[in-house]
């Protein structure tokens, strides 16, 4: 939809649509330092979560199927790996193969 | 027993709103559910309210641990939606948004498959103007095309229960199997206000086109009646399994490439709708649990993110991720509910998902679904990836827009605030959600190898968004529209409109400008000269047998042409032809 067809939808609210200038007050991720720091605490949580899964060479992990139907899930790092590579292959699939057949201009169904 | 029907209670509120105003409105609004709530904790389980009409037996409300659920559930998400929708004037959403809810609460508790077909049928017909409330020509025809889904439902479930009556003279709604013409139907009905695959585009086209108030009230009753529907109609069919794990895969596909970010929210709708299929699919009392209890959950968590983003494109107009970015420093606290609303849907430890989708994966697992499970746990971390992060991320973090704007409004605060506090409570106590399972539940969300893995799964998927953002792989948000099975009606019902308008006017062309006004021509000539061809025709033999000479049978029969054409045969000759066709008539 294009903004001039849209009758605001804010216009039946008390306290609607307000737009301010920007005040020039930096923020947290105005510095690219914190974003770092940000990304920097990711990795290594990551990195701790990963050795985590040798808690279970102490304890037991309890799988999901009965024994012997997928062992792969009781490897070490299964969950990890499998959330990343899924991601990317989400993501990929989407941006290579969804956008080139799928992705039409917006205003597409308007005539 | 309480004798008012549960549903009474928030039309009879829906019917006073139009006549009052200010305070006294916004009171009637939020006191309403709550009225109905109070209602409702005083049926008794077993209990019913039997009637006669028109020699149908019929049970108007059913009582038991299911229907009492998500009877609570329902006045629970209408109270939240009062409270955000406190700040609108427009009646036609206050009086749609308590109706509607009303609609919802009837359709859980109806005993009979009459009693479901009303109120499946005013659940569309309330909510339909919760979008037609945004005013504007898009959300007026994604509103028909809702309408146009909702009401095929409604039909299908009409035909079904006809059938029904047909074979087994019951209109009972109880356990059915998909071996009979009647249960199939039914099935279909369900299954498109659930958003099977190829039903499923009524709720990514019209949820983003509703108002801010609208999507919120829209994304907690119609879904989740259809999937109380299923729960009660259906557990334990093969089939649902199969088509709970499509639905949990194919829209995070389509919601990491959209722009709209409540489209996103409707496409990871479906996905978490999946899980709730797939659990009533499996059909152990675990599975089912986990299924309703995700429902409960999936209220309260979607609910919450279509508020944060409803308050965002209040405040700003603009709900496109490539219009957003940076409302952190505007919207601190819209914000925060977010990314709580972002963890419960990702299935945090502490947070709500965590304690009902496990339990359907928990299900999976013991009934032995490989790759139904791995599929899950596929669209587990989608779902992170898509709802968890990118929601908040491009709306309120990413690059800055430059958008200033100010806090949502206190109501809505407020309103978010209840939602979040109860995903945090729900994912942090569960005891108190379990107990109001359908089963006995005997599960234990939090043992050591289930939050470990669950913590694994989505930080490398939060490490993935961060590294391929990190690459510039990441897919940027771009102005555009995905292509989904909407095409189909969209643009084939374009074709068949020019195609028939091609047709159509190619008949109506040749009609009139051939056929016309030569068959009138042809007619005339028919009528002009027939006789005296017939007539020429009848006696040319005589003439001959007179033998008489060429030129003069020419020239009788130029006379005979131009006596007719003058009208100047004589009478005694067409009297002669009316007698001979009387006598032709009185023969036969």
């Amino acid at each position: 939809m294009t903004e001039k067809e849209d009758p605001q939808p804010w216009h039946d609210y008390d306290d609607g649509l307000v737009l301010l200038p920007d005040d020039g007050k930096k923020h947290v991720f105005d510095n690219p330092k914190n974003v770092r720091l940000a990304i920097r605490i990711l990795f290594v949580c990551c990195g701790i979560l990963f050795l985590l899964d040798s808690l279970f060479l102490l304890f037991h992990k309890h799988l999901s199927f009965a024994e012997d139907v997928f062992p792969a899930e009781g490897w070490f790092g299964f969950y990890g790996v499998y959330g990343f590579v899924a991601c990317v292959l989400l993501v990929l699939a989407a941006k290579h193969v969804m956008r080139t057949l799928l992705m039409r201009k917006e205003d597409y169904y308007d005539e | 027993m309480s004798s008012l029907h549960p549903a009474l209670i928030l039309f009879a509120g829906a019917l006073i709103l139009p006549l009052l105003k200010g305070r006294v409105r916004k009171g009637v609004l939020v006191l309403t559910p709550l009225l109905g709530f109070l209602n409702v904790l005083m049926l008794e389980p077993g209990s019913g309210l039997p009637l006669v009409f028109m020699g149908f037996e019929l049970d108007l409300v059913r009582v038991d641990k299911l229907s009492l659920l998500f009877g609570y559930l329902f006045h629970l998400a209408a109270f939240l939606g009062a409270i955000y929708a406190l700040q609108v004037k427009d009646k036609t959403q206050l009086v749609s948004a308590l109706l509607y809810a009303g609609s919802a609460v009837g359709v859980v508790f109806a005993g009979d498959l009459l009693t479901l077909f009303v109120f499946w049928e005013l659940l569309a017909l309330t909510s339909v103007f919760l979008i037609w409330a945004r005013r504007s020509k898009t959300s007026f025809s994604s509103g028909l095309r809702y309408l146009l889904f909702h009401i095929s439902s409604g039909l299908f479930l009409l035909a079904g229960a006809a059938w029904q009556y047909y074979e087994t003279g019951s209109l009972a709604f109880e356990l059915m199997t998909l071996d009979g013409t009647s249960a199939r139907l039914i099935f279909l009905a369900f299954g498109i206000k659930c958003a099977f695959p190829f039903f499923h585009t009524w709720l990514v086209d019209s949820y983003p086109e509703a108002t801010p108030v609208g999507t919120v009230f829209l994304s907690s009753f119609t879904t989740k009646a259809a999937v109380y529907a299923l729960a009660r109609g259906f557990p334990g069919t093969e089939e649902l399994v199969i088509i709970g794990t499509v639905m949990a895969m194919f829209p995070i596909f389509f919601a990491v490439i959209e722009n709209d970010l409540r489209r996103v929210l409707g496409y990871s709708m479906i996905n978490q709708i999946g899980f709730m299929v797939v659990g009533i699919g499996i059909g152990t009392p675990l599975a089912i649990n986990g299924a309703v209890a995700h429902a409960f959950n999936d209220v309260i968590f979607k609910g919450l993110l279509f508020m944060t983003m409803g308050a965002v494109l209040l405040r700003t107009g603009k709900i496109k991720g490539t219009d957003l970015g940076g409302l952190y420093k505007s919207m601190p606290l819209t914000t925060g509910f977010c990314v709580v609303g972002a963890a419960s849907i990702s299935a945090f430890p502490l947070f709500s998902g965590f304690v009902s989708k496990s339990m359907v994966m928990a299900a999976a697992g013991q009934e032995g679904h490989l790759w139904v499970w791995l599929c899950l746990l596929f669209a587990s971390a989608g779902v992170f990836h898509h709802a968890g992060i990118k929601i908040p991320f491009f709306a309120f973090f990413a690059h800055d827009s430059g958008i200033r704007t100010k806090e949502a409004p206190f109501s809505m605060l407020v309103a978010m605030g209840l939602a979040a506090f109860l995903c945090i409570f729900n994912g942090t106590f569960p005891a108190f959600l379990y107990s109001l399972m359908p089963y006995q539940v005997d599960y234990a969300p939090y043992t050591l190898t289930h939050v470990v893995t669950q913590t694994q799964l989505l930080f490398f998927s939060a490490l993935a968004f961060t590294t391929l953002m990190l690459l510039r792989i990441y897919p940027p948000e771009l102005r555009s529209v995905n292509l989904d099975v909407d095409w189909f009606y969209r643009q084939g019902g374009r074709l068949v409109y020019r195609g028939s308008e091609i047709f159509l006017s190619g008949v109506n062309a040749f009609t009139f400008e051939d056929l016309l006004p030569r068959l009138v021509h042809r007619i005339r000539l028919f009528f002009k000269e027939a006789p005296s061809h017939l007539m020429v025709g009848l006696l040319t033999p005589v003439w001959i047998a007179q033998s008489k000479s060429r030129s003069e049978i020419l020239e009788k029969k130029q006379d005979y042409y131009e006596k007719a054409r003058l009208g100047a045969i004589p009478i005694g000759v067409t009297a002669c032809l009316a007698v001979l066709l009387l006598g032709i008539l009185f023969w036969f």
